[in-house]
């Protein structure tokens, strides 16, 4: 029993050592750090401990208010909507028909593009003179054009469609993986009952999906709140804010402006709202599961 | 024959959803520039190569896209191997505190990057390994191995205990029952964990553009973002460009669809 330990704990160490440097410590560094005043360009004031002075001018900050009300905003509009076309796609790559393999596919495509890349094309597709957008809506018009990325509603429905467009074939993958998960007897045997399509799906379908489901939205919102290549190339946080994300915040102050220690507060704020979504969603999985199985 | 109609309806429009956005800027890759100027847009090119050129020559594209094979490459070498001994250890031994480390494997694999960001790169600066090729690739071993750790595990789980046993007891040391036994059974989920690892390699974005700051070492990733040119953007550079990074990665994604798909549904559906 020894014996498996060490050799186990020989097997994991160089994991260990990765993971230890470039996770575990930084975690914590960034923690502490949150707690300290640390501005790179102005080195000599050194690092001084000043408690919970970030987070009280996080509080206060009008800015990091509008970054986390953008951030919210974009996580609740788009994860529905990538559920929900998931939901669809994923409906119909689990019927047998010919040509399913093809365009199993073809969903991936979107999900294989680099995110950078994706931008520079949404950013392209958005564009006020040459964009396919307003060349759908308004044809030869061209007094009519718009630039949707320089206007701040816009600005920010601009990358969210980007966002649902890269996003949606993952939430379609696992939401396929839970319904080739469900028994076709249960199907047959609604059937044999005279069930409706629509009957099928609301009793069997959706409650079986129940888990893949949440586990889509888990996956999907974790990923969402730290959206960061989509508005870095598309509008750099603007126009006058409006696109300004929580991680965009965090880097802008961190890596442009070097104010570590505020940095470091936005930083460990992003990383307590996920955690908190991850361990609310995990007891939401838990109990449905027991349910699931305790009919 | 209605369900027909419906089925070829819905996968035509799901295809199209896919497939437009791409092919767009595809098409604009092969405008010439006259075509690319032309207001409204042109639809259909004439398929100049004039921007791929342009791409490679004046903007150095060929030197991006060496910089994002040697990273991505040896980023996924190297974290294949570390990856095999942990996730060996993790589905053999299943020991309480390996099973453990599973699971906060994942849930470091959740942590928002701006939440490691700022040590990751002092800890870099005070090793002078910033705009290195190993500082980048020490930074993606360690946030892809979660994800390889656990699509190997549930590989490795899958191949018979016996034939192993049976190797151990002929005096095979479990290293070796590791290289001779387990890795060529589990071929399958080793090419797809190396897959999805390389796919994220090649596209990862926000730690190349904090470690990488001098052009000579920067990625395909970063190159694209930062694409000079302030008033009039080189969109047809641009699209070529991305035409590019993308190609490999779209002929991957067809061949290997089957193991992709496994592998994203592995870790998801059975945690």
């Amino acid at each position: 029993m020894k014996n498996s330990a060490r050799a186990a704990l020989y097997f994991l160490l160089p994991s260990f050592v990765f993971v230890g440097l470039f996770s575990i410590f930084p975690i914590v560094e960034s923690f502490r750090l949150s707690f300290y005043r640390l501005i790179l360009i102005l080195p000599w004031l050194g690092q001084k401990m000043v408690g919970i002075e970030n987070y009280t001018d996080l509080v206060s900050d009008p800015v990091a208010r509008d970054a986390f009300g953008a951030t919210l905003l974009f996580i609740t509009v788009t994860i529905p909507l990538e559920l929900l076309f998931g939901l669809g796609i994923a409906l119909i790559l689990n019927q047998t028909f010919r040509g399913r393999g093809l365009l199993r596919a073809v969903v991936l495509i979107p999900w294989a593009i680099p995110t950078v890349v994706s931008s520079q094309m949404w950013r392209f597709i958005f564009n006020d003179r040459y964009g396919l957008v307003n060349f759908l809506l308004f044809g030869a018009d061209t007094s009519r054009y718009i630039a949707a990325l320089a206007d701040p509603y816009l600005a920010m429905i601009s990358i969210m469609a980007a966002e649902i467009w890269k996003t949606t074939p993952f939430a379609a993958l696992i939401i396929l993986a839970g319904l080739q998960g469900i028994s076709d007897d249960l199907y047959e045997a609604a059937s044999v009952d005279g069930a409706s399509s629509w009957q099928k799906f609301r009793h069997i379908t959706l409650p079986l999906l129940k888990p893949a489901l949440l586990l889509a939205l888990l996956f999907r919102t974790i990923d969402a709140l730290r959206v960061f290549d989509l508005v870095y190339v598309m509008t750099q946080g603007g126009p006058a804010d409006a696109t300004n994300v929580l991680q965009f915040y965090g880097y802008k102050k961190t890596f442009a402006e070097g104010m570590v220690g505020y940095g470091s507060a936005i930083a460990v704020t992003v990383f307590a709202m996920s955690l908190a979504l991850s361990l609310a969603y995990l007891r939401v999985f838990r109990t449905s599961r027991l349910q699931g199985s305790n009919p | 024959m209605k369900r027909t109609i419906t089925l070829v309806l819905f996968s035509t429009g799901i295809a199209l959803y896919c497939l437009v956005p791409f092919l767009w800027f595809v098409l604009t890759s092969l405008k010439s520039n006259a075509e690319l100027a032309a207001i409204p847009p042109v639809l259909i090119p004439s398929f100049h190569l004039d921007f791929y050129r342009s791409a490679l020559h004046q903007y150095g594209l060929l030197h991006y896209i060496v910089n994002s094979a040697i990273v991505a490459g040896s980023a996924t070498m190297v974290t294949i191997a570390i990856g095999s001994l942990a996730a060996y250890a993790i589905a053999r031994f299943n020991l309480k505190w390996t099973n453990f480390y599973l699971f906060l494997l994942l849930a470091i694999s959740m942590f928002p990057q701006i939440a490691i960001a700022g040590p990751v790169w002092t800890m870099l600066d005070r090793l002078e390994l910033l705009n290195t090729y190993p500082g980048l690739v020490a930074a993606y071993i360690s946030l892809s191995l979660p994800l390889a750790i656990w699509i190997l595990t549930t590989f490795f789980r899958e191949v018979p205990g016996e034939i192993e046993e049976a190797a151990l007891l002929d005096g095979c040391s479990r290293i070796q029952a590791l290289y001779k036994i387990v890795l060529p059974l589990a071929a399958p989920g080793i090419l797809t964990a190396a897959l999805l690892v390389f796919i994220h390699a090649w596209n990862e974005f926000f730690f190349a553009l904090i470690i990488m700051t001098d052009p000579n070492v920067q990625t395909l990733p970063v190159g694209i973002a930062l694409f000079p040119g302030e008033y009039t953007m080189p969109w047809g550079e641009i699209a070529a460009a991305s035409t590019i990074a993308t190609m490999p990665l779209i002929l991957l994604t067809l061949v290997f669809q089957r193991g992709i798909v496994r592998g994203l549904s592995a870790g998801a559906v059975k945690g």
